[in-house]
């Protein structure tokens, strides 16, 4: 697989933000803070984590990537088809009648599309029997799942934890969107999940930290993850919900709807800025 | 050609259709080398611990949690396995029905479904365990088949074939022995219902333990009236072929099922066949109400499923006729 310098993939986390933008607008309707803060974590996973080959989106092999929170679908489309598993003018159907690209993500209609997800808390159970399914065929492939923090307050999502510390599935990667914010408001206010990290911990999973927007930080915590053979690790992706959009930034009214067409435009352009170096993300990894 | 020949004799030996699944099970392990199996603290009850003794690597005790369970075993399939969930019938697929539609039907994953303790007959342990709404939480998604056995024999080959097709089913048995009426020999296709006695006046189709309730109401019948059952263990997809032709030749219906008669395999066959024919109808099952502790008889009788109950449905399903 290519190699990527840390400057590659900031350039194509911009590019997977702005082909965010122009989807939500056009199709009217989906979740725009999600997708955005989970660019860089994407970008780092699709270009430099993940094992996979685009033209064999079935190859047993490859690494997996389970989306639990299907409501950051424009995300994984964006970064798949960046990735080569389609054309990227498919982009435009979102949402729309007949494409592929529902508004939550229907495994074998879309090649690289892993799972089925949208009801919350289902995605980390998936996981678990792919991993196990490779525990037992003997396989080395690892299984990768993004979970929202929201979703932690689905009584699934804990049956899973609990499943996969006692198994020591360390197979199993999970990465938590830790953005605070969900429908109604803030996660810690809504039902807080602190301490998460203790939470984990006492279900025997080794926790990891990162800023999820310091995409060198996201790939070396899976590096370290993939090292760890005897615990299943999850990795808290401290994330800004709407990273690149200023309007957008921080605020859980951001959650489910899109921007209108006049927002893109201001949004398009503060993503571009960020690119162009001007901005406000690159600091943070110089 | 599908029942035993000593059905109404005292001798007929009694096997609780759940020692089917167990049975089954193992078999299709044999086939299989994916065949897997999965089980929610129940792994003696719902006799899934015969794989796990024969297949102790391939056997996954997920604890209590169904919803788990359930999407453990989506993952599994899309890695190639063939699993099988096992629980009582009130907490898989009761419990867990949104992972069962979207982890499961929605993604057409190759899980089977094992709802042990199915119907009224659980007996003493009361409403909280007796399933009566299984048939229609299944029946109702896409993509998934929906099987209901008369007898342990049945229960095993219903098993064995739901490991061999490809995609999500749901197969449904009770705890208390039941009459085994049919042989090693009957056939069994998915999607074949039976004619296992074959009459002119009325037509009964039955599913799971009713199947036998419905012979006996025939034979109680005779001669005044020829009845004609069918052992109808395919709910879905349903053979609309073999049920229309049964019910244009006889022109009357009756339905029978250990289950409430919204929604469940009854209710799949009227609205099947509503459309094409007009002939007096009744349902044999339980009338929207929950069930209660008692013994697996006194209940089968005061809520309306005995054979009593069938002759009953035939008697007035007779008189609309004329």
């Amino acid at each position: 697989m290519k190699r990527y310098s840390l400057p590659d993939l900031e350039n194509i986390a911009t590019h997977i933000r702005q082909d965010i933008i122009t989807m939500l607008v056009r199709a009217g309707s989906g979740h725009s803070a999600g997708p955005l803060g989970m660019a860089d974590v994407f970008t780092a996973l699709y270009f430099s984590v993940l094992k996979y080959d685009p033209r064999r989106p079935l190859w047993p092999d490859r690494d997996r990537l389970v989306l639990s929170c299907g409501h950051i679908a424009p995300v994984l489309y964006a970064t798949l088809a960046h990735a080569g598993f389609y054309a990227k003018k498919e982009l435009r159907t979102l949402r729309q009648l007949g494409s592929p690209l529902q508004g939550h993500p229907h495994v074998g209609e879309l090649p690289g599309v892993e799972n089925s997800g949208g009801p919350l808390g289902q995605g980390l159970s998936q996981a678990v029997g792919m991993a196990l399914a490779g525990v037992m065929d003997k396989k080395s492939y690892q299984v990768y799942c993004v979970m929202s923090d929201g979703e932690h307050q689905e009584g699934q999502t804990w049956e899973a934890i609990l499943f996969a510390g006692k198994h020591k599935l360390a197979q199993l990667t999970a990465l938590v969107d830790r953005n605070n914010i969900q429908i109604d408001g803030f996660v810690e206010d809504v039902m807080p999940l602190e301490p998460l990290r203790k939470k984990y911990e006492a279900f025997n999973w080794h926790v990891l930290e990162v800023d999820g927007h310091n995409i060198q930080q996201v790939i070396e915590a899976c590096q370290t993850a993939r090292a760890i053979t005897e615990k299943p690790v999850v990795i808290l992706c401290h994330t800004v919900p709407g990273r690149g959009v200023d309007f957008m930034e921080y605020k859980f009214e951001w959650h489910g709807k899109p921007p209108s067409k006049r927002e893109a435009t201001v949004a398009l352009e503060e993503i571009r800025r960020v690119r162009t170096l001007d901005g406000k993300i690159v600091s943070e990894h110089e | 050609m599908y029942l035993a020949t000593n059905i109404f004799s005292k001798k007929i030996s009694l096997v609780p259709p759940r020692n089917g699944y167990g049975s089954g099970l193992v078999c299709a392990g044999k086939v299989s080398p994916n065949v897997v199996v999965l089980c929610a603290d129940l792994s003696e009850s719902t006799r899934s611990q015969a794989f796990q003794k024969t297949f102790p690597s391939r056997f996954i005790e997920v604890g209590v949690a169904e919803q788990n369970m359930a999407g453990i075993a989506a993952g599994l399939a899309l890695s190639g396995k063939i699993p099988f969930i096992s629980s009582y019938a009130v907490f898989s697929p009761g419990r867990n029905w949104d992972q069962i539609r979207v982890s499961i039907c929605y993604s057409n994953t190759n899980v089977k479904i094992g709802g042990a303790h199915a119907g009224i007959s659980v007996g003493p342990d009361g409403a909280t365990h007796q399933a009566l709404e299984d048939i229609a939480l299944m029946r109702v998604l896409p993509n998934m088949t929906v099987l209901c056995p008369a007898d342990a024999l049945e229960t095993e080959k219903a098993v064995i074939a739901a490991s061999k097709m490809n995609g999500p089913v749901y197969i449904r048995f009770g705890r208390e022995p039941v009459p085994v009426i049919t042989t090693s020999h009957s056939p069994f296709r998915i999607g074949k219902a039976q004619i296992v006695k074959q009459g002119t006046d009325v037509t009964v189709v039955a599913c799971g333990s009713m199947v036998y309730e419905a012979l006996i109401a025939a034979r109680a019948l005779s001669p005044k009236l020829s009845v004609e059952v069918v052992n109808n263990h395919t709910v879905k997809p349903l053979d609309i072929g073999t049920l229309s032709r049964s019910v244009s030749k006889t022109r009357a219906l009756v339905t029978a099922e250990e289950h409430q008669k919204a929604g469940g395999m009854g209710s799949a066959v009227l609205e099947a066949l509503g459309a094409k024919l007009a002939v007096p109808a009744e349902q044999v099952g339980v009338n929207d109400t929950f069930g209660e502790s008692g013994k697996p008889p006194e209940l089968m009788k005061k809520y309306g499923l005995s054979s009593d109950d069938i002759v009953r449905a035939i008697m007035k399903v007779g008189k609309r006729k004329r």
